[in-house]
């Protein structure tokens, strides 16, 4: 069973909603244990999810989760927004693909920062990315 | 939020010490391009020893940087990158691999001078 401790989000409306969001990314990571590498690695997935939703579906959230299972702790992060979603998932997710003159490393990169990563994406309704880090 | 440009010689010295929002990015990136411009400078240190964090916006906004001041006449430097920093860009997939760097303020200014006299 997954206990739940905490759980809050951000909305991202304007542009420094970015930097508020990864902002309580790092000091969640900070309090549930995590390194400073993790850290950074947390903040930056959180930087470029933000990031997406603003650019891309003008606004959305940033959901918080503080995983606790006895076992492991973890954070869990979830970026909804309800934009144009995203047509071809799979081509998103090739490093280097941008429909914006970007560097199309957030998506991808995002994936390989993170210990867990979900996309679910319908056209005309919206995107939902769930990542997850788990302390070691 | 304005970075300031601070100027020594024929180079110019900016410390990166405010979180890097999108907008105090470009701003700088506009603020460092006048400034070369007005004052000829032939070299540019950047210290980033206070950012902790880069994501891929930044990282193209500082990439963007040194190509548009090397078009310009100007080489820069990054210097100070935290190894925390370092790991999340090789994870995005950013290299930077044309953009010089230095372990510290002391050093860029070592390796601007050894790259302004090649
Ligand atoms: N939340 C979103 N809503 C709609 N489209 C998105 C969203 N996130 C990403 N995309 C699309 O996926 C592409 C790749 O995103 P990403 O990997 O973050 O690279 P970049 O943002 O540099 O283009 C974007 O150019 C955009 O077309
Ligand atoms: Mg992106």
């Amino acid at each position: 069973m997954m206990d739940i401790q905490f759980q809050s989000f951000i909305p991202i409306k304007k542009e420094w909603d970015i930097v508020a969001a990864r902002q309580q990314g790092r000091d969640m990571s900070k309090q549930i244990g995590f390194g400073s590498v993790d850290q950074a690695r947390i903040a930056t997935a959180i930087s470029e999810l933000a990031r997406n939703i603003y650019l891309y579906a003008e606004q959305g959230k940033i959901c918080f989760e503080i995983l606790d299972d006895m076992e492991h702790k973890g954070i869990k992060i979830i970026a909804k927004d309800d934009g144009p979603g995203i047509p071809d998932v799979g081509k998103v997710m090739e490093d280097g693909y941008t429909t914006s003159g970007g560097l199309g490393a957030g998506l991808p990169g995002i994936k390989r920062l993170m210990d867990y990563f979900d996309i679910v994406s319908e056209e005309g309704k919206g995107t939902e990315v769930t990542v997850q880090k788990w302390l070691r | 939020m304005r970075i300031p440009i601070l100027k020594l010689h024929n180079y110019l010295l900016i410390s990166i010490q405010t979180e890097l929002d999108d907008k105090t990015a470009i701003q700088f990136q506009e603020d460092l391009l006048n400034k070369i411009h007005e004052t000829w400078a032939s070299g540019v240190v950047i210290d980033l020893t206070s950012v902790d964090i880069i994501d891929s916006y930044i990282a193209k906004v500082l990439g963007d940087v040194v190509s548009m001041s090397d078009l310009m006449g100007a080489k820069v430097v990054l210097t100070g990158i935290q190894p925390a920093v370092a790991m999340t860009l090789i994870d995005l997939g950013i290299h930077l691999k044309d953009v010089p760097t230095a372990l510290d303020l002391e050093q860029g200014l070592i390796k601007l001078r050894q790259e302004l006299e090649e």
